[in-house]
């Protein structure tokens, strides 16, 4: 299965227009998490912020609707939020936790579930949010993108950063300028490259743009607590949805894009291990 | 069960790079009482803690299972060795003897200076089936590392050395100390049988130095890193810290522990056992 396990897919729009305003597509983790908080279902969640609005994420605790909406919109830069379990555990005291994780943080959540090394932490995890991710950028690949090849004085300049429609954008006085993505090869970090999962197979909940109409999300539901938080969510008015089969381009776009990152990265793995470099030991 | 397991663990043996002076190894199969056939009261497994030099924390870690210590102590095991649990252990008379055991846990590293530690501790693994490093002060001398000797009431006392410096380890259980929550899950897996949860720590018996640079030379150094936070989680100590995306420890407050390294997805990820556990 390219797309790992799940029990639904569906096109996906938060119907807050204080998170529209502001998400990088349909809004489904900022709503998921105000619901979350509102109901109890977690304390808190963390994320990956920009507090000084410089593209640089920053691991982020957030605890209430306000703090997810500042929060909210793709980052397209390494967020070591994981690191920030345990100041939500610790610092904050929170009980009940959900995270916002890439493909490979997810990993990362899931082994400390299953070998719990470090004490009280993994159990306080109640809701991880999944998003699709390809690659992940260091910040001077970020600047060079915006400097040497689209021309712009700074990468301070871009109000907005957006992967789609086979181009890498940034916005500016309002003007959104492209880069082909092809253009980007080579400047992503090199721990992707040998990364199999497009789309947080081991999330409760996965969700990100690929195969949904511009505004809205693709939103594939996991575990039991993951439907179960979702369809409460649509069931309380926060989110509205649309079947797969009636949106453009629908699910085969999503699954051309797990497949082919499964295929080279898989390749990369094979060049990797023929020239005698470690992979991850798998049990 | 421990037949199983000790059958297992005597597999993975020949690994193991011959030394100058060959290591104590398991106690002779012949020892092990001839109780082959599983008989329901003799089958519990005889267990011994042994506390060497650490801070005691790896026993209060084990004790803070309190949901499932009755049971555990009262249904499954047999404690039959220990200072702190059963009031029972070999003193510097050396007049008592020590009691065949299963499963040895060993808290805290050996301190090469005090004769006591030494023998007690060769002494366990002549009368155990398999011994586990319990704890990142017994798994890779953790903390304990930085002792220089020169203080009451033994000055001579400076090099703590972890155990696998002297006997051959079956298992390893890093943490500083080690989690409650993991301590009960190997409890259960060794209970079960379940070969396939202990695995990673059975590779790591050999173990015998960690610290924060491990994700530098293991991971980073060689293009693994993807930046996600999980070591940073691990850090008992908060030395890690990041840029650029990557982790970056800090020296001065490493503890030489191993944590990061041993809970980093990109160092080893039990993709069966996540997929069981969360049905995906």
């Amino acid at each position: 299965m390219v797309l790992g396990t799940y029990k639904e897919a569906v096109s996906a729009r938060s119907t807050d227009s204080k998170i529209l305003d502001v998400s990088q597509d349909g809004g489904i983790v900022s709503a998921l998490l105000c619901y979350a908080l509102d109901e109890g279902i977690i304390e808190g969640a963390v994320v990956a912020g920009t507090p000084d609005e410089d593209w640089r994420p920053i691991p982020t605790v957030v605890t209430s609707a306000d703090e997810v909406i500042a929060a909210a919109g793709t980052k397209y830069s390494m967020s070591p939020t994981l690191s920030a379990l345990k100041e939500a555990t610790r610092q904050y005291g929170l009980e009940k936790v959900g995270v916002v994780s890439t493909p490979c943080q997810t990993q990362g959540l899931r082994k400390a579930q299953a070998y719990p090394f470090t004490r009280f932490v993994a159990d306080k995890i109640k809701l991880i949010i999944g998003i699709y991710c390809m690659e992940n950028f260091p910040m001077a690949s970020l600047d060079t993108f915006a400097t040497a090849k689209l021309g712009f004085d700074s990468l301070q300049d871009a109000s907005k950063m957006d992967i789609g429609k086979g181009k890498f954008w940034l916005t500016k006085d309002g003007e959104d300028s492209g880069l082909a993505i092809k253009e980007t090869h080579g400047y992503e970090q090199a721990g992707c490259n040998i990364c199999m999962d497009y789309v947080a197979e081991w999330a409760d909940v996965s969700t990100g743009s690929v195969g949904s109409p511009d505004g809205w999300s693709t939103v594939l539901t996991r575990t039991g607590d993951g439907e179960t938080v979702f369809k409460a969510a649509v069931d309380a008015g926060l989110i509205e949805t649309k079947p797969m089969d009636e949106v453009k381009p629908g699910l085969p776009l999503l699954e051309k894009l797990a497949k082919g990152k499964k295929d080279k990265n898989g390749k990369e793995r094979d060049k990797r291990a023929k020239m005698g470099l470690p992979l991850p030991v798998e049990y | 069960m421990f037949d199983k397991l000790k059958k297992a663990f005597g597999g993975a043996e020949e690994a193991k790079a011959p030394k100058a002076e060959k290591k104590v190894e398991a106690a002779p199969a012949e020892t092990k009482a001839p109780a082959e056939e599983p008989k329901a009261a003799s089958a519990k497994p005889r267990i011994g803690y042994i506390h060497l030099s650490g801070c005691t924390g790896d026993a209060m870690s084990l004790t803070e299972n309190y949901d499932i210590l009755s049971t555990v102590l009262t249904d499954m095991v047999d404690i039959v060795y220990g200072q702190t649990l059963v009031d029972k252990w070999v003193h510097g008379t050396f007049a008592e003897e020590m009691p065949e055991m299963d499963l040895c846990l060993i808290e805290g590293s050996v301190c090469l200076q005090d004769d006591h530690s030494v023998q007690e501790l060769l002494m366990a693994r002549e009368k155990s089936g398999l011994i586990c490093a319990f704890g990142s002060c017994a798994m890779t001398g953790c903390f304990t590392t930085f002792a220089r000797g020169g203080q009451q009431a033994q000055p001579k006392h400076e090099s703590f050395a972890p155990i696998s410096q002297l006997v051959k380890v079956d298992c390893a259980l890093p943490g500083c100390p080690v989690a409650p929550e993991m301590i009960a899950k190997v409890v259960v897996a060794l209970c079960n049988g379940d070969m396939e949860y202990l695995q990673p720590a059975i590779d790591k018996a050999a173990c015998n130095a960690g610290c924060g640079c491990d994700v530098l030379t293991n991971i980073i150094r060689n293009g693994l890193c993807s930046g996600c936070g999980t070591c940073a989680l691990a850090c008992p100590t908060r030395a890690m810290g990041f840029s650029e995306g990557r982790p970056s420890c800090d020296r001065d407050r490493c503890i030489k522990c191993g944590s990061c390294y041993a809970m980093c997805p990109r160092a080893w990820l039990p993709i069966k056992r996540i997929k069981e556990e969360t049905g995906l």
